[in-house]
């Protein structure tokens, strides 16, 4: 597997500065970084729909948008039905060439949109889903969606009651509706996040990306290290960067050098109450799900 | 016990004191730190529930109709979106009988988003059958979330509380607790009638045809008319026993008052002060607050105002098209009495998404009212920019 490059794709679209100062996302702030990068691949003939979630704010008050595209704000379970639709409204005035890209936190796409994301991915309406995880509902204060890994402190599971139950696997799931395009990514690759939205805006139909967002606040960790934060994630394999293709077509985006989860862990002080044993299970989990994912490659090379 | 609590915190300590047993819930700003401490109160032991963390609002209805069906007592809170989202389960936990209890921190629909207050939220689910209050102190909150239980679980209806968002919900007050205990002699165990039990068993919400649809309808009705008195009865009760009470609508300073102003949530506080201060200079005027808006206190509010020469309604919410909603409900209250004792009604729309609503707006209407010879019907909107 090829070495992943940080920044040689990133300074093919460094040109384009298509999201502006003057939002108002937290310093640190992944989700805010995300953005920058996405627009930047999707140029400006691209509309973006917000449900409910930070970027609902960061994007600016009224009058304002930091974002120079079309944005709508639509309710917070409808991101993907809105944005579906508006695909339809585009189609059926003749209007071509356009990214319709639904910009959803992991409670919008997770848990209350979760509903329509399955029913947009069944239809394969042609749209770009992205759904940058911060892994709660940031927006109002740190509640645990179903996108929290296990362990994780927030406003809902506080003290002894932390999280208990796993992370859903998002990637996974919408494989499972074998959508033409499905992948993972985060802000400490610019180059991997740049390559996924071209490659899906190369594609028809129902295009995912997954992008992991530290959430300084929220993961309670300090804003300088929101880039490490992520990075540890995908080195540790507590994230890992693939793509699927139909469903079926796996392919690992970096084999990374495996560094143990605890490195990970101790960036946050929403994971700081835990103990030495349920740190290890935490390790423990990370490599089994890793061996998991190992396997479902080798399925599909061996068909 | 006495603690400094917000409005939300008392919405809280007020399910732990009732002892809810399952919690179903989704955060939305500004009710969040209500759902926030109960997950505190769950997890250190304070409160013995079970905390279902939905993913959706629509489930946390959905999750206290299951789980009230099963024979325990729930409670659940809300705001805005979430309130309108949970609209078909609204009418399902009422026509299904369930005394479900929930708070709601009155919040502007989107769009554009806004998580300041107004009552459209609410006032949006008047017709679902579920019982209001309208709040106007932390104190009062807490208290009333006891009450509610009181009153749904002896008629079989839901209740709504609702508060005005930051005014109460994040505004802090002393607040008296009662323990579980001295709450509980106020407020039995919940012992449904009817539940779902396997040595009994029945089978709940099947097909309704039109010959007795009618009459589970009708039911209703009835429950909300017995709700009054229900209503009157538990807070008398409670008042009794806790030293506290605040009737289903108060009067302030009407005694003698030619000119009234109504009003519902933290406005009546602001028009307490503004009526003290207009009393001071000499104009005849008083207030009435608002506290039960379903079951309609008809009969009170008839009483109350019947012979006064103007009354001046103040609307935090517009049903865009009509007027505001609480001018429609007095004008309604209002038409079957006789004439000579019947006073001009007017609406004001006032603060709606979170504008204030000072003092001098206050005096402002109640010097419009005194002047203006003709309610014509139209609203008026207080500090429109142009
Ligand atoms: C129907 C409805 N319920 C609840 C809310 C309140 N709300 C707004 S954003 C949000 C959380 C969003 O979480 P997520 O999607 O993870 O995005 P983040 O804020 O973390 O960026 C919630 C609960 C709402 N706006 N609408
Ligand atoms: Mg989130």
């Amino acid at each position: 597997m090829e070495a992943l490059s940080y920044l040689k794709h990133f300074k093919e679209v460094a040109e384009h500065e298509i999201m502006h100062s003057g939002h108002v996302a937290c310093p640190g702030c992944g989700a805010a970084i995300a953005m920058r990068l996405a627009l930047k691949t999707l140029g400006r003939d691209t509309m973006l729909i917000i449900p409910a979630c930070c970027w609902a704010v960061i994007d600016g008050p009224f009058p304002y948008s930091a974002c120079s595209v079309p944005v709508y704000q639509t309710a917070f379970e409808t991101a993907s039905i809105t944005a579906g639709a508006v695909r339809a409204g585009l189609d059926a005035t003749g209007k071509k060439g356009i990214n319709v890209v639904a910009w959803a936190g992991d409670g919008g796409t997770f848990d209350i949109g979760f509903g329509q994301l399955s029913a947009c991915a069944e239809r394969n309406d042609n749209i770009i889903y992205v759904c940058y995880d911060n892994e709660a509902y940031m927006n109002t204060g740190i509640q645990r969606s179903s996108a929290t890994p296990w362990g994780a402190w927030t406003s809902t599971t506080p003290g002894s009651d932390y999280k208990k139950e796993r992370k859903k696997n998002l990637l996974e799931i919408m494989a499972a509706h074998r959508i033409p395009y499905a992948a993972s990514t985060t802000v400490a690759y610019p180059d991997d996040l740049v390559l996924k939205f071209r490659k899906a805006m190369s594609i028809e139909g129902f295009r995912l990306i997954h992008i992991f967002s530290p959430c300084p606040p929220g993961h309670k960790a300090l804003e300088k290290n929101s880039i490490l934060e992520a990075r540890y994630a995908v080195e540790s394999r507590v994230f890992p960067l693939y793509e699927v293709e139909d469903g079926t077509k796996y392919t690992l985006s970096m084999d990374p050098p495996t560094r143990p989860v605890a490195d990970y862990l101790d960036l946050q002080g929403r994971f700081r109450h835990l103990n030495k044993k349920e740190r290890s299970f935490i390790q423990q989990a990370v490599d089994e799900e890793w061996t998991r994912l190992m396997h479902r490659m080798r399925i599909d090379e061996a068909l | 016990m006495q603690k400094v609590l917000t409005g939300n915190e008392a919405a809280a300590w007020g399910a732990m004191c009732a002892q809810a047993q399952v919690i179903s819930a989704y955060p939305i700003t500004p009710q969040t730190t209500i759902i926030e401490e109960l997950a505190n109160l769950v997890a250190n032991g304070m409160l013995d529930a079970r905390f279902i963390k939905v993913e959706s609002e629509h489930s946390a209805m959905a999750g206290c109709i299951g789980a009230q069906a099963a024979g325990a007592r729930t409670f659940t809170a809300t705001s805005s979106q979430g309130l309108a989202l949970m609209h078909e389960l609204l009418h399902w936990a009422a026509l299904g009988r369930l005394p479900v209890v929930m708070a709601d921190v009155n919040r502007a629909m989107a769009p554009g988003w806004s998580i300041w207050t107004d009552q459209n939220d609410s006032l949006a689910q008047r017709d679902t059958g579920w019982l209001h209050y309208y709040c106007e102190s932390n104190q009062e909150v807490l208290d009333t979330v006891i009450q509610s239980y009181k009153v749904a679980e002896t008629v079989d209806l839901p209740v709504m509380l609702v508060l005005d968002a930051f005014f109460l919900s994040h505004t802090y007050e002393a607040v008296h607790i009662p323990s579980q205990d001295e709450t509980a002699k106020y407020l039995p165990p919940y012992k449904p009638s009817i539940y779902l039990d396997v040595k009994d068993p029945h089978a709940f919400g099947g097909i309704v045809q039109q010959d007795v649809y009618m009459e589970f309808r009708y039911k209703m009705q009835v429950a909300m008319n017995e709700a009054l008195e229900v209503a009157e009865k538990a807070d008398d009760d409670f008042r009794e026993m806790f030293g506290r009470g605040y009737g289903l609508i108060e009067p302030y300073r009407l005694d003698d008052a030619d000119y009234v102003l109504v009003t519902s949530g933290t406005v009546a506080s602001t028009a307490r002060v503004t009526v003290d201060d207009l009393r001071e200079k000499g104009h005849s005027v008083g207030m009435l607050k608002i506290r039960m808006l379903r079951p309609f206190p008809f009969e009170k509010v008839r009483q109350i105002l019947s012979g006064r020469k103007r009354v001046a309604v103040l609307d935090r919410n517009i049903c865009v098209g009509m007027g505001g909603i609480f001018t429609q409900e007095i004008r309604n209250a209002m038409y079957h009495i006789p004439e000579d004792k019947r006073p001009s009604i007017y609406g004001y729309i006032v603060g709606l998404g979170g504008r204030d609503v000072s003092p001098e707006v206050i005096a402002s209407i109640a010097e419009d009212v005194q002047k203006r010879a003709v309610a014509d019907g139209e609203q008026v909107w207080i500090g429109l920019k142009e």
